[in-house]
């Protein structure tokens, strides 16, 4: 669901994101667990979000690794997106952001919509102030998993066959 | 050892019939992709440029950059271990895995453990290591090396795999579509992720400012294998570490582009080890991940072996600027037709291959694949580090000279090569590098010298001393030489416009003398006076033998003779664009800045010229006229890379003709290549590209130009109809 908009990141966001093939819907605070709930595809596991919205029941909340292995959805924090690419920033965080965002079939990122930034110098500007301070790792992903290993292109290499972003407009 | 050349040439055919038609399509599919890829990217030279000086700094301070990044990796908690060379690497590794009992390791790929050849190492001990990119295990269930820097299995069809599976793993349902063929390998491969004891990965880029390193997958399988098992090892070469974290997004926006002419590839992980993520049991049903512990170890392990050295080096240096993205591959003429294997040393491929084996292995494995480069220049503008891989090639192949013992023979050429060349040179390399002495009595005794070389006897015996190859004609010289003709000729320009020394290359002095007395009618038509002065060869002909000593003397010849014109306000034409090119970029290695800047700044190459010319006010009705007459044009490649292409083009369609261009990398000729035995047949093989475009139904009835002479030669052993020079089309 695009909803227009007339901040010139946004918009960019939005088309990189669309040429990837990757959907993206935007959200409230508020409207958060009802649209997620029709976005994961079950079962769902998810990691604790760093903004002030609530995970709807469809989704286990830090679930355990047998868990996570059973899940198709897995949703995660993104801390940028990155405009021009469609990139979305994803930490490595102790309660398992990494495995969740790769593991599952299908990756949901959340992301604060004041978090897009115009381009790849921005975001790594600010990762690079994290990873020396605070020895962050983060995985900027684009798109799904891919491969053309295999005579052509195929989604779903190793990692998720498709992502959908959910944007939370504050 | 090296191999027979009847057995090279039979090897280069095998590939060719095998992997050639996988590796075509595949290679340039990249390339195509790639040159999309960078032209829509406004700072594309801006950020060449940036990835250049950091490169350029790291490698300068980079024993105190190692040191900074010990700091930063042991701070972390992460081990850092600097390895000598392949064997202490493996030593280490071995010992890691050891510690920690570990019965199976997964690996994503990495140019640098196939470099230390890790996993036989593993082996030795009883470890089994799985590699986990799919193409890479493609190549590890074949039992064969990877083809390519960023693509393994580019040589194998979606056929061939599912081939391979079937026999390999005799499935119940073998998988046959991409699809089914991915999914195979994913669930296979997910099952030794999930049980590895250790997860090893490359890196292709580290800061030494923070210990992060960044690792470019599209898979996710270094993702799987660096955070599932408990370890993690990563191999790296010490080249690989830039100052900082703020220097990664240059490297990242070019590294997919000039690969694979992706923007980015799906992932970068940039892991700054070890990392915080909870170790996985997927056994484990009890305890959530936030409260599973996260005690990882990890190791980075970075080789020297022989990068070291290469850094005091100041001709291999640049090789460590080398990001492995493969566009030097991608964009080759000849690896889009044999591939790594034919292409490659030990473990490295295509253009900077050579650079890597000399460095890393030694001259003697360079020397197997270093011929394979012929200079053409088309991935030097593609090289995102922008490295003179040509150059590099060139000053291997001198070393490789430089290194051989007399052969014999060589009393039957001592009188033809008056070079600065050791005795052992090869003696195709001798002949073809003394061209123009060859040249000289050629024109001398010409016809005579042309019904010689065209015996059977004589051609039996050109092919069996000197390796030209019997199918080839050979270039016919003629008895009156351009500068011959030119002496004995009044001017026709009485107020000349500007005036101008005609470079007399030594093909159109002694063979195509056609086309510089068309460039002498052109340039006179349009009110330019012309002087053609005898010249000295550039010492392209050498230098493409690797002969870097004696293209060096003509250089400062020609530079010699062209100085007083120079001083006097002449502009130097030239006909041949591969000589313009010497002129251009390798003089620059030969002569001091400010002669070689007054050379490039005042030389042309005569369509460009004439371009200028034409600009300038001079008048189009003076040269023959198009018409509607339809063309098939290909430029020289170096020519293409001077981005002259479109001068051509341009003139000629002012002038009324409907041209259409051909677009493959190469004729195929490249000089003295597609006249050697070992290689007519990759020679005619490429070319067939440039015949298949100039056969189309668009094409077939147009009349062929070409700027180049090997170009023309090669045209002309490839189609029906006959070849020329463009200034040949236009001239009065």
């Amino acid at each position: 669901m695009a909803t227009t908009t007339t901040n010139p990141t946004l918009s960019t966001f939005e088309e990189a994101l669309a040429d990837l093939g990757v959907e993206l819907t935007r959200t409230t605070v508020d409207d958060f667990a009802a649209t997620l709930d029709d976005i994961v595809r079950d079962p769902a596991v998810g990691v604790a979000l760093p903004f002030d919205v609530e995970y709807p029941d469809s989704v286990t909340v830090d679930p355990t690794p047998a868990a996570l292995e059973r899940a198709e959805t897995g949703v995660t924090p993104a801390s940028f997106g990155v405009a021009n690419y469609g990139s979305v920033l994803l930490p490595s965080t102790a309660d398992g952001a990494e495995p969740v965002s790769l593991y599952p079939k299908l990756h949901v990122p959340v992301l604060r919509a004041s978090d897009v930034l115009p381009d790849l110098p921005e975001a790594l500007d600010r990762f690079g102030d994290a990873a020396r301070d605070e020895d962050l790792s983060a995985i900027v992903a684009t798109g799904p998993s891919a491969t053309a290993d295999m005579g052509k292109l195929v989604l779903g290499a190793h990692g998720p066959e498709a992502v959908h972003v959910v944007m939370l407009d504050e | 050892m090296s191999k027979g050349k009847g057995d090279k040439a039979a090897e280069i055919r095998r590939l060719m019939a095998t992997e050639g038609p996988a590796i075509e399509k595949n290679t340039k599919g990249f390339n195509r992709k790639r040159q999309e890829a960078v032209a829509d990217l406004e700072n594309y030279e801006e950020l060449r440029t940036r990835v250049r000086e950091i490169k350029e700094d790291a490698i300068d301070r980079l024993p105190e950059l190692l040191e900074q990044l010990r700091t930063a990796v042991e701070e972390n908690g992460g081990n850092l271990y600097i390895a000598d060379d392949a064997d202490d690497a493996n030593r280490y590794i071995r010992d890691v895995a050891a510690d920690h009992d570990a019965e199976s390791v997964v690996k994503s790929k990495s140019m640098t453990t196939e470099e230390l050849e890790v996993n036989d190492a593993l082996a030795e001990d009883g470890v089994d290591v799985v590699e986990t990119d799919l193409g890479e295990w493609v190549v590890q269930v074949a039992g064969e090396t990877p083809s390519h820097l960023i693509a393994p299995a580019i040589h194998r069809s979606q056929e061939s795999i599912a081939q391979l599976f079937k026999e390999h793993f005799d499935p119940e349902d073998p998988p046959e579509t991409a699809d089914e063929l991915t999914t195979f390998a994913r669930e296979k491969l997910g099952e030794r992720i999930r049980d590895a004891d250790i997860g090893m990965t490359g890196a292709n880029f580290i800061t030494a400012d923070s210990g992060t390193m960044a690792i470019v997958t599209s898979e996710g399988n270094a993702r799987k294998c660096a955070v599932t098992p408990d370890t993690h090892i990563a191999v790296s070469g010490v080249e690989k570490v830039i100052p900082s974290t703020d220097d990664l997004s240059p490297f990242l926006e070019l590294l997919a582009r000039s690969g694979t002419g992706q923007d980015l590839t799906a992932y970068v992980s940039m892991l700054t080890p070890p990392v915080d993520s909870p170790t996985l049991d997927f056994d484990d049903d009890e305890t959530p991940l936030s409260e599973r512990d996260s005690d990882r170890e990890f190791h980075l392990v970075l080789i020297d072996n022989g990068r070291m050295a290469m850094r005091e080096d100041d001709q291999l240096r640049e090789t460590l600027y080398c990001i492995r993205c493969g566009q030097c591959a991608n964009s080759c003429a000849n690896f889009q037709h044999v591939g790594g294997h034919a292409f490659g040393g030990e473990t490295y491929s295509g253009g900077i291959g050579t650079g890597w084996e000399a460095g890393i292995e030694g001259l003697d494995t360079a020397a197997e694949f270093n011929d394979f480069c012929t200079g053409c220049s088309r991935c030097v503008n593609g090289c995102p580090t922008k490295i003179d891989i040509p150059w590099i090639n060139t000053v291997v192949r001198d070393r490789i000279n430089r290194g051989k013992e007399p052969e014999g023979y060589d009393f039957l050429v001592e009188g033809l090569t008056p070079d600065e060349e050791p005795g052992g040179l090869d003696l195709d390399k001798r002949l073809f590098g003394n061209f123009e002495t060859l040249a000289k009595l050629g024109s001398a005794t010409a016809p005579v010298s042309n019904w010689i070389a065209d015996t059977g006897p004589a051609r039996w015996a050109l092919e069996r001393v000197a390796g030209v190859d019997a199918r080839r004609d050979l270039p016919e010289f003629q008895r009156e030489t351009l500068v011959d003709w030119f002496e004995k000729r009044v001017s026709t320009v009485s107020d000349p416009t500007r005036e101008v020394v005609l470079y007399p290359d030594v093909y159109t002095n002694h063979v195509q003398v056609e086309r510089g007395k068309a460039a002498v009618r052109v340039l006179e038509a349009l009110g330019v006076s012309v002087r053609v002065p005898p010249m000295r060869s550039s010492g392209r002909a050498p230098l493409s033998q690797g002969m870097v000593a004696t293209a060096e003397e003509h250089a400062h010849d020609v530079y010699g003779s062209l100085a007083e014109h120079l001083d006097a306000g002449r502009d130097v034409v030239v006909i041949e664009p591969s000589d313009l090119a010497m002129f251009d970029r390798e003089y620059e290695r030969f002569l001091p800045d400010a002669s070689v800047e007054r050379l490039q700044e005042n030389s042309y190459e005569i369509m460009e010229y004439v371009y200028g010319l034409l600009e300038n006010g001079a008048d189009a009705d003076t040269l023959r006229a198009g018409d509607g007459h339809d063309v098939a044009y290909h430029a020289h490649c170096q020519q293409r890379t001077l981005g002259l292409e479109a001068h051509t083009v341009a003139v000629l369609e002012d002038l009324g003709y409907d041209v259409l261009t051909s677009d493959v990398e190469c004729c195929g000729m490249a000089g003295s290549f597609g006249y050697k035995d070992t290689y007519y047949e990759l020679s005619m093989d490429v070319g067939d590209d440039l015949a298949e475009q100039f056969s189309t139904t668009e094409a077939r009835d147009r009349t062929v130009v070409a700027s180049g002479t090997s170009c023309l030669e090669q045209l002309d052993a490839l189609l029906a109809r006959p070849a020329t020079h463009p200034v040949e089309l236009i001239a009065p």
